[in-house]
């Protein structure tokens, strides 16, 4: 299919263009200057995890959820679990591979450390999505906004009417 | 040529019911790139008059002027559009455009994947299944695409329709004849007419308009997408509506000009095309599959 989709691009009405060299010279910039996110998309009411977390027992084994969260069943990083991205001391807070603690608002942090290349495409505004200012003040969509991290392949939605077809028109 | 002599040209008899002030001052405004800010400005706010008492509420109309140092360009991830048509509305809002008879000027094709990409006009519009996106199938979303060498500007008689130096192709609806000229010469299929009085109920209305851009249209006049011009052409500006519309992030868009924008990133990192490469018409949009080749 992938072969396909490539040969189909070669063909057809439509030509390869690969852009005049002088376009392509300029340094590529890795972060721009500030990096506004939108709130982070929690369900109403679960944040501060604190709110039952502090002073509850820590359980690290891997389980079945059955009191709380029984919405969240991984689909995500073969054989991992909740604390390779939680903070077990913090529930309010994430926790990346070196030890480092980040806060919800910086997850795609968390997200980078196994999807290098798609955190650099969403810095530079090739993945995922900015609303704002073309040449001014943007605003990144986290990668959870689009992504639910426990099981973040996009989910299929529903298309909006498609046009009125001439033979529909009295 | 003057407006008049094209119009009689056209054949269109003058409705001699309208044969008040404002519609001589209209019958012999200028074009509007032969206008000092002055005149545009006594033009506006005639318009925006007429405007008022046809919707009931006060409805701006911009005239920003093309930034220096500035070339729009957009992108468009095939590989990651799912074909959901939030564009297609979000556009249809913001640019206040006809719900009945209904104008679109953002049409999604869909492609079955392996199958040689029929043509434009021959590809399927009207799917409809319960959810997005379908297996074995890609969506291709068209509109305007702002060519540098655009053949209809070319056509049109009336120079109605022009590029200005920030890679816009803008059409003035009060100079516009309505030939279809360049509907015609249009290789994307991009322009759109109003066969019949657009409607749109007054508080559907955006009232923050460009002259050459979203403010409400006529009867007999072609109309297509300006890259948000009412948006985008100011400094900061805003992304166009299709962009913020998109649930999947696959609509980019940005200043060619500007190493650092979005766009000189994409052009710079994936392999980029354009629909009917070999017209020469230099389109400043780009299709892209960010994955998958
Ligand atoms: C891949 C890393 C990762 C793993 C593994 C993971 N989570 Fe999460 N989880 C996140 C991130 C990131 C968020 C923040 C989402 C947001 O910003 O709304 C989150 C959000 C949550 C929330 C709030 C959800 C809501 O409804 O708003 C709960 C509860 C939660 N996780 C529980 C768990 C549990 C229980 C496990 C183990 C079964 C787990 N998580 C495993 C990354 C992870
Ligand atoms: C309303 C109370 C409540 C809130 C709010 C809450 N949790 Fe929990 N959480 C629980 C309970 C109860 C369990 C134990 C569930 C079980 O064992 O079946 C649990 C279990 C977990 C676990 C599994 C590991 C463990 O210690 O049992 C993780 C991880 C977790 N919660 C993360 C979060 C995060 C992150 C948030 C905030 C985004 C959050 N929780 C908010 C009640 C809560
Ligand atoms: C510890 C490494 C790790 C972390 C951290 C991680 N992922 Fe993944 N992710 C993986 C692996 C491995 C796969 C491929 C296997 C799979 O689908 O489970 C994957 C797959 C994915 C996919 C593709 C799923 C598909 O089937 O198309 C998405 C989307 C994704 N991750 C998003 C995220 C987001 C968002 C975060 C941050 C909240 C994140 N990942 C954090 C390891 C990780
Ligand atoms: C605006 C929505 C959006 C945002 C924000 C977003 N993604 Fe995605 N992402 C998608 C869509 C749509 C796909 C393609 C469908 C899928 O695989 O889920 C995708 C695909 C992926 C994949 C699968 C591999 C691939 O190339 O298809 C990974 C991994 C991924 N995203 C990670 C991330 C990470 C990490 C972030 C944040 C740095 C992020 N995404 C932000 C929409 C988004």
């Amino acid at each position: 299919m992938k072969r396909s989709l490539v040969m189909c691009a070669a063909f057809l009405f439509i030509c390869a263009f690969i852009l005049h060299p002088s376009f392509a010279e300029s340094a590529q910039q890795e972060l721009p200057k500030k990096l506004f996110v939108t709130p982070p998309p929690f369900s109403e009411g679960i944040f501060p995890c604190s709110q039952c977390h502090a002073g509850m027992p820590v359980n690290r084994t891997p389980r079945k959820l059955e009191m709380m969260h029984q919405n969240i069943i991984l689909k995500h990083m073969p054989g991992g679990w909740c604390f390779d991205c939680h903070n077990p001391d913090n529930r309010d807070t994430l926790r990346l591979a070196n030890g480092k603690i980040i806060k919800f608002e910086e997850s795609y942090n968390l997200c980078g450390q196994c999807h290098g290349t798609i955190l650099r495409e969403w810095k530079n505004g090739l993945h995922g999505k900015r609303t704002g200012y073309w040449n001014g003040e943007k605003q990144y969509y986290l990668c959870v906004s689009c992504h639910w991290p426990h099981d973040p392949p996009f989910k299929p939605i529903k298309p909006l009417p498609p046009p009125v077809s001439p033979s529909d028109i009295k | 040529m003057l407006k008049g002599a094209a119009l009689g040209f056209a054949g269109l008899a003058l409705p001699l019911d309208r044969a008040n002030a404002s519609f001589w001052e209209a019958f012999f405004q200028k074009h509007f790139r032969e206008m000092n800010d002055a005149e545009i400005k006594k033009v506006i706010s005639r318009l925006e008059k007429e405007y008022a008492e046809k919707y009931k509420k006060a409805i701006t109309i911009g005239n920003e002027k093309p930034l220096p140092g500035v070339l729009y360009g957009y992108g468009l991830d095939l590989s990651r559009c799912i074909g959901c048509r939030r564009c297609v509305y979000g556009c249809v809002e913001e640019n206040n455009q006809s719900l009945d008879p209904q104008i679109h000027w953002i049409t999604v094709l869909r492609f079955k994947k392996g199958e040689k990409w029929v043509d434009l006009e021959n590809a399927e519009k009207y799917y409809n299944p319960e959810t997005v996106p379908q297996e074995d199938y890609f969506y291709m979303p068209v509109q305007c695409q702002q060519c540098e060498n655009p053949p209809c500007v070319r056509a049109c008689p009336t120079q109605a329709t022009w590029k200005d130096p920030d890679g816009i192709v803008v059409i003035d609806y009060n100079w516009c004849i309505g030939c279809r000229y360049c509907m015609a010469a249009c290789p994307y299929g991009a322009r759109r007419f109003n066969w019949a009085a657009p409607t749109r109920p007054s508080e559907k209305i955006n009232p923050n308009t460009h002259y050459l851009g979203n403010r409400p249209r006529y009867k007999g006049v072609v109309e297509k997408c300006t890259f948000c011009i009412q948006r985008t052409r100011h400094d900061p500006g805003r992304y166009p509506a299709c962009v913020e519309a998109c649930p999947v992030g696959a609509r980019k868009f940005g200043n060619l000009l500007d190493p650092d924008s979005e766009m000189r990133y994409l052009i710079k990192h994936k392999r980029v095309f354009r629909l009917k490469e070999d017209l020469n018409t230099n389109p400043k949009f780009y299709y892209f599959f960010a994955y998958g080749n």
